[in-house]
C-alpha cells in the first residue's frame, strides 16, 4: 500500500516541512496548501487519495474545506492539529473528516494513521475518544434515534481502550477480537458522532466553545 | 466573553423604535415581557398620585440607555415623533399632558386657561423633541451616520418650542402678580435650562462609563500581553539557551505546553474537580521526571478523601511510569462513571515482572494497592515484559457524578 497520495495543508511551512521528512518514503505528497483556497484547488487538481488537514487554517478554517470538497467523495481526510478545543475536533470530524490525530504523533504512527483513513476506516485519538465518551455519556437524556444516538456496550468498550492509550491491535487483543472488528466499531461510531443530533452532543459542543 | 450566551435584553433599555415619547414603556415592556400597553397604563395612572407617573417617566427616561437596535434598518432621520403606531402614541401623549394640568390644578398651583394649555403644550413639544434629538444623535453617533443638518434643524425647533412656551406661560402667570414676575422668570428660565440640558448631562454620565469599559477591555488587553511575555516568551528564550540538551529542551516546550493549553482552555478555575487535579498532577510528574503525560479525563465531580486516595495512588503510578518506563510516553485516563471513579495510568516501557519484584521494594504495594484498598477501592497492575504496565485504579462512589460532562466552563 505504500504510494497513497498525500495532500498536505497547514499554514505553517516549517511544520509542512516537519511532517514531509517524519512521512519520509511512506507515503507520496503530492500537493502542499497553506489556506483554504490554495487547499479547494489543489486538492481539486491532484485528487489525492487522503488529505492531511489542519484544523486552523487562514480563510475560514479546516471545516471550510471539507465543505467545499464535498463531491469530492474518493478524497479522504485526515485532521490533525495542536488544538484540544472540543469544538475544533467535533467541528472537522462532523464537518467530514476521517479521524482527527494531534500534531505530537510520531511519523510512523501517522503512516498507519494515513493508511488506516485510505482504506476507509476511521483513526481516533485518545483525546478524540474522550471527547466521544463524553459527548455520548450515559444520562437520563432520551435519545431521539436509538440507533444513532447511542453507543453499543462494545463501540464504549473500544473507545474507552483507545482514551486509554491503547493501539487498535492492543484493544484487539484485550478485547479478543480481530483488529478489522475494531476498525469496524469505531468507524460506526464515526458515523454516530457524524450523524447523530444528539441534544446532549450539541448541548455538550456549546458548553465548551470559549470565549 | 462570549455574547452569545447572553439571553437578549438582559439589561433595560429604552427602546429605539416603535416608541412614543423616550422609548420608556416600550423598553420596560420589552424587558418585563407583558404588552406595552399595560405599562404605559400604569404610567398614565399614577400621575394622579402626586404626580408619580410623570416623574417615574422623566426618571427612567434620563438614566437608561437608549437601545441600539440590530434589527430596525430605519434610519434615524425618517422617524417622526408620532410614527409607528400613531393613533395609540397621541393618545398617549396628549392623556400624559393632560393628566399632568389635572394634576397642577388640583394642587392649586394653576387655573386651567386656554393660553395656559398652549403654553405647556409647545413647551413640552420643545422638550419632547430635544430629548429625542439626543437619543438619536447618540444613535446615529453609535450607527456612524446620520445627518448634521437634520439635528441643529431640530435642536433649533426644540429650543424655539421651549422659549415660546416659557413666554407664553410668562404672559399667563404675569397678570397674576407682577410682582412676582422678575423672580417667575428667571426660575423659569433656569428651569427650562436644566430640562433642556438634562439629556446632556445624563450623557455624559453614560459616556464615562462607557469609556470605563474601554478602560478595562485594554487592560484585560494588556494583561494577555503581560502574560505571554512572562511564560512563552521566558521559555522560548530558555529553550534556545539549552539547545544542546533535547531533554531540557522537550521538558520546556511540554510544560509551557501545559500551561498555555490551561490557560486558553480555561481549566484554571475549577481547581477543586477531578480534571483539574489529574491535570496538575500530570504537569507536575512530567516536569519532575521529563516523560511526556497524555490526559484524557471524562465527565468531572468535585473531590472528596477518597478521591483523594485515588489521585495519590494515580500519581504514584505515574512517577513509577516516568522512572522506569525509560522516557516512553505515558498515558492517563480518568473516568467519572455512574457509580465509580475509574483511572488508568499506562506506558510503554520495558513492563516488569511483577513476582518477580521483592515485598520491600517499588511503591506498588504499598502506595498504589494498600492505599486504594485502605479507602474501599481496588488497584489492579498489569504488566507484560517489553510490552508497559499498566495500573487500574476502581474508587467506589456514593453520589451520582455532577453530569455527564461536568467539565462545563461558564461563560
Amino acid at each position: 500500500m505504500t504510494g497513497l497520495r498525500v495532500v498536505l495543508v497547514d499554514d505553517h511551512r516549517m511544520f509542512r516541512t516537519g511532517v514531509r521528512a517524519e512521512l519520509g518514503g511512506g507515503v507520496n505528497i503530492v500537493g502542499e496548501a497553506e489556506d483554504v483556497d490554495s487547499a479547494v484547488a489543489v486538492i481539486g487538481a491532484t485528487k489525492p487519495d487522503v488529505v492531511l488537514l489542519d484544523v486552523h487554517l487562514p480563510g475560514g478554517g479546516g471545516r471550510t474545506v471539507l465543505e467545499r470538497c464535498a463531491t469530492l467523495t474518493d478524497v479522504k481526510f485526515l485532521a490533525l492539529s495542536v488544538s484540544d478545543a472540543a469544538e475544533d475536533v467535533i467541528g472537522v470530524i462532523r464537518g467530514g473528516a476521517r479521524g482527527y490525530v494531534t500534531k505530537t504523533i510520531t511519523g510512523p504512527e501517522l503512516v498507519t494513521a494515513i493508511r488506516r483513513v485510505a482504506e476507509g476506516d476511521a483513526v481516533f485519538s485518545p483525546r478524540l475518544a474522550g471527547f466521544v465518551l463524553d459527548a455520548f455519556a450515559a444520562t437520563d437524556v432520551p435519545a431521539i434515534d436509538e440507533e444513532l444516538d447511542r453507543l453499543t456496550q462494545r463501540e464504549r468498550e473500544v473507545m474507552r481502550l483507545i482514551a486509554r492509550g491503547y493501539t487498535y491491535k492492543e484493544v484487539a487483543k484485550e478485547l479478543f477480537i480481530s483488529v478489522k472488528t475494531v476498525e469496524t466499531h469505531v468507524s460506526a461510531v464515526l458515523r454516530k458522532l457524524q450523524l447523530s443530533n444528539r441534544h446532549e452532543l450539541t448541548r455538550w459542543a456549546t458548553a465548551r466553545r470559549l470565549v | 466573553m462570549p455574547q452569545s450566551t447572553a439571553p437578549p435584553r438582559r439589561r433595560l433599555y429604552r427602546a429605539s423604535d416603535r416608541r412614543i415619547i423616550g422609548g420608556v414603556a416600550r423598553g420596560l415592556a420589552d424587558h418585563l415581557g407583558v404588552d406595552v400597553l399595560w405599562i404605559r397604563l400604569g404610567f398614565l395612572l399614577l400621575i394622579p398620585a402626586g404626580g408619580c407617573g410623570l416623574v417615574l417617566y422623566a426618571v427612567f427616561w434620563a438614566v437608561t440607555p437608549l437601545a441600539v437596535s440590530e434589527t430596525s434598518s430605519r434610519p434615524a432621520q425618517t422617524r417622526s415623533l408620532f410614527e409607528g403606531e400613531s393613533g395609540q402614541a397621541v393618545v398617549f401623549a396628549a392623556a400624559l399632558a393632560i393628566g399632568a394640568l389635572l394634576l397642577l390644578e388640583a394642587l392649586g398651583i394653576i387655573r386651567i386657561s386656554f393660553a395656559l394649555v398652549l403654553a405647556l403644550a409647545l413647551a413640552s413639544a420643545g422638550v419632547a423633541v430635544l430629548w429625542r434629538q439626543v437619543d438619536d444623535a447618540q444613535r446615529a453617533r453609535w450607527l456612524g451616520g446620520g445627518r448634521p443638518w437634520v439635528r441643529i434643524a431640530r435642536t433649533l425647533i426644540g429650543i424655539a418650542l421651549v422659549v415660546v412656551g416659557a413666554a407664553v406661560f410668562l404672559a399667563v402667570r404675569g397678570d397674576l402678580s407682577a410682582a412676582r414676575d422678575g423672580l417667575g422668570a428667571t426660575l423659569i428660565v433656569v428651569a427650562g435650562l436644566a430640562v433642556v440640558t438634562w439629556p446632556v448631562w445624563a450623557r455624559l454620565v453614560r459616556e464615562l462609563s462607557d469609556e470605563r469599559r474601554e478602560r478595562i477591555r485594554s487592560q484585560e488587553r494588556a494583561e494577555i500581553a503581560a502574560h505571554l511575555h512572562d511564560s512563552v516568551l521566558h521559555t522560548l528564550t530558555l529553550i534556545q539557551r539549552s539547545m544542546d540538551d533535547p531533554k531540557q529542551v522537550a521538558k520546556l516546550a511540554r510544560a509551557q505546553e501545559r500551561a498555555l493549553r490551561g490557560w486558553l482552555y480555561g481549566q484554571a478555575d475549577n481547581t477543586g474537580t477531578l480534571h483539574a487535579a489529574v491535570e496538575r498532577m500530570a504537569a507536575e510528574v512530567e516536569e519532575a521526571h521529563g516523560a511526556p503525560i497524555d490526559v484524557v479525563v471524562v465527565g468531572d465531580r468535585g473531590l472528596d478523601e477518597r478521591l483523594a486516595a485515588e489521585l495519590a495512588a494515580a500519581r504514584e503510578a505515574m512517577v513509577n511510569a516516568a522512572k522506569y518506563g525509560d522516557g516512553a510516553p505515558i498515558s492517563v485516563y480518568a473516568e467519572v462513571e455512574q457509580d465509580a471513579v475509574t483511572v488508568f495510568v499506562k506506558d510503554r516501557g520495558p513492563g516488569f515482572d511483577q513476582d518477580a519484584v521483592p515485598d520491600d521494594r517499588l511503591g506498588i504495594k504499598h502506595s498504589i494497592v494498600g492505599r486504594m484498598q485502605r479507602h474501599g477501592g481496588w488497584a489492579e497492575v498489569k504488566s507484560i515484559e517489553g510490552d508497559g504496565t499498566e495500573v487500574r485504579l476502581t474508587m467506589p462512589i456514593a453520589q451520582p457524578p455532577r453530569t455527564g460532562d461536568g467539565r462545563r466552563s461558564e461563560p
